[in-house]
């Protein structure tokens, strides 16, 4: 392929991905409910947005879970990509192995599996089992992004520091983290991302009491489409973009 | 020192504890799950009993299974014509700019698929963007009923997993050794040869890894038959989330969903095989 053909071809696909995307937006500022003209900017949408209670209060549940299920995944994930890298222990391989399986593992085979969990053990599905659910499924992200990083590492600070008389716990405190944060912060923004986009998980795993956003956008969604949805799902796709380019800076910066 | 071996007990403990109560154990409730029958009042009985599988070979189960696994199969396939050149490309690519351009693939991997479901449905539609397009180019004389056929669900799984084929394929193919393409090149192989010899059979790891993170979603992905198909196209998730949450028939659901791990493990096995294979191969170099 010469050089013009490679350019198209990836104009082409860029194309695919970003046209529906920008359209999505576009019709979000569109002063019409269903017309496909347009009829001149307005901002009406989103005020529509700002004024609905109900969406504010399921915003919220959404960013709640969001923000408590990736800090503990990510103390999870850390400990668990400290621990593959530090220590010698029985069944490390499979762990290895588990962390992966759960990477790769179809959503719905680990919704259904934690909703019978969940109702074996009797527990109210809503805001507990989300919380639960969406940990286990973001830990293993946060595992892999630290691991990748902190395979990197000078394994001579560690004697250093223990010659020095540093516990485990100190190097992990004051050496480790100082050291792997570019990676612990990329970890916790990429689960609040997967946190704040699951639909599958969350579709089994919470309650009627307990909406969350992705939830009430599927249910918004199979109404039809209206420019109120334009313009939440507007809001979604900036944050995302947000924190990828956050997520991305700060990855890049200790490379 | 004392503290230490605390600290390590404590921290494997944690780990293991959680992957013990919120991955092994339900699976295995699962598995067991799919074992019992279905109750009258309750939703299982404790009475253990293969009927749930024996039912899986019933031909209106079998015939969501084959379309299901043939629209999975597809999606897969499209993914990897379109995402392989893509990958290639930027892969080998010595722009300036071929940071942006990967992070332009990393965007679409992180946005929530319901979210660009959604706006498949708004291109899609009756009145929608690209009818409207084609209507105006003089194209086609009649709107196409695009929106809720298969064709619909394809173009709606393919968009949202696209880019969980370009990612792993572009990791596999920036590490491949570009010596081995030239000495092949200098030994007389023609470009067929490089291509069928050398760079496939080296990022074959990547083709797999790649189909495996778009061929099961592509069958779980409940909401994508839900929103762009109607009720013409069910695929593996929908059957599960309809044994869950219609029918009540929980063994049932579990069932499908165990024979979903099976394909997985079956993919895990080939996917370990082939990276296995390829450090044989680099062990020569």
């Amino acid at each position: 392929m010469n050089r013009l053909t490679r350019i198209a071809y990836l104009a082409v696909v860029y194309l695919f991905f970003y046209f529906p995307i920008g359209v999505l937006i576009v019709y979000s500022f569109n002063n019409a409910s269903y017309s496909l003209l347009w009829h001149g900017f307005t901002l009406n949408w989103y005020k529509e947005l700002l004024s609905d209670t109900d969406l504010q209060s399921v915003a919220w549940h959404s960013l709640s879970v969001g923000i408590l299920a990736a800090t503990i995944a990510t103390m999870l994930g850390t400990l668990t990509a400290v621990s593959l890298y530090r220590y010698r222990f029985k069944g490390k391989k499979l762990l290895h192995g588990m962390i992966f399986v759960m990477i790769v593992s179809p959503d719905i085979v680990m919704a259904i599996s934690l909703l019978i969990l969940f109702s074996t053990l009797k527990a109210p599905l809503g805001f507990w089992t989300l919380l639960l659910s969406h940990v286990t499924f973001c830990m293993p992200f946060v595992a892999v992004t630290v691991y990748s990083r902190i395979a990197g590492l000078d394994k001579n600070i560690f004697e250093a520091a223990k010659d020095l008389g540093a516990s485990d716990f100190t190097i992990l405190l004051r050496v480790i983290i100082p050291l792997l944060w570019p990676a612990i912060l990329a970890g916790w923004l990429l689960s609040f991302t997967l946190s704040l986009d699951d639909v599958i998980i969350s579709f089994f795993v919470t309650g009627p009491d307990f909406d969350i956003l992705p939830l009430k956008i599927f249910s918004m969604v199979k109404l039809g489409v209206k420019p109120e949805i334009n313009a939440l799902c507007s809001v979604m796709f900036a944050l995302t973009l947000l924190i990828v380019l956050i997520a991305q800076l700060v990855l890049r910066k200790k490379q | 020192m004392k503290h230490d071996k605390t600290f390590k007990f404590i921290t494997i403990g944690i780990i293991w504890l959680w992957l013990a109560i919120f991955a092994v154990a339900p699976n295995g409730l699962v598995f067991l799950t799919s074992l019992l029958q279905q109750g009258d009042n309750e939703l299982v009985r404790l009475q253990l009993t293969l009927n749930s599988y024996f039912d899986l070979f019933n031909t209106s189960y079998l015939k969501i299974f084959l379309h299901s696994l043939g629209l999975a199969g597809c999606c897969t396939l499209v993914c990897i014509i379109v995402g392989y050149p893509f990958a290639f490309i930027i892969a080998r690519s010595t722009s300036r700019y071929k940071g942006f351009l990967l992070f332009l693939v990393i965007i679409p991997f992180w946005t929530s698929s319901l979210i660009r479901s959604y706006a498949i449905v708004a291109m899609l539609k009756t009145k929608g963007i690209l009818n409207s397009l084609l209507l105006s180019l003089g194209l086609i004389d009649q709107p196409l009923h695009l929106l809720y056929s298969s064709t619909a669900v394809m173009i709606g799984l393919v968009y949202s997993l696209l880019p969980f084929m370009i990612l792993p394929l572009y990791a596999n193919i920036e590490k491949l050794d570009m010596r081995l393409i030239d000495a092949a090149r200098d030994l007389g192989a023609n470009k067929r040869t490089v291509l069928l010899k050398i760079i496939l059979p080296l990022t074959w790891p990547g083709i797999i890894a790649g189909s495996m993170l778009v061929f099961l979603p592509a069958m779980s992905m409940f909401y994508i038959p839900d929103l762009l198909g109607g009720a013409k196209s069910v695929l593996l998730g929908n059957l599960i989330q309809n044994q869950f949450l219609t029918a009540r028939n929980w063994p049932m659901g579990s069932a499908v969903s165990v024979m979903l791990t099976l394909l997985m493990g079956l993919m895990l096995m080939l996917y370990w095989h082939s990276t296995k294979r390829n450090k044989d191969a680099q062990d020569l170099l």
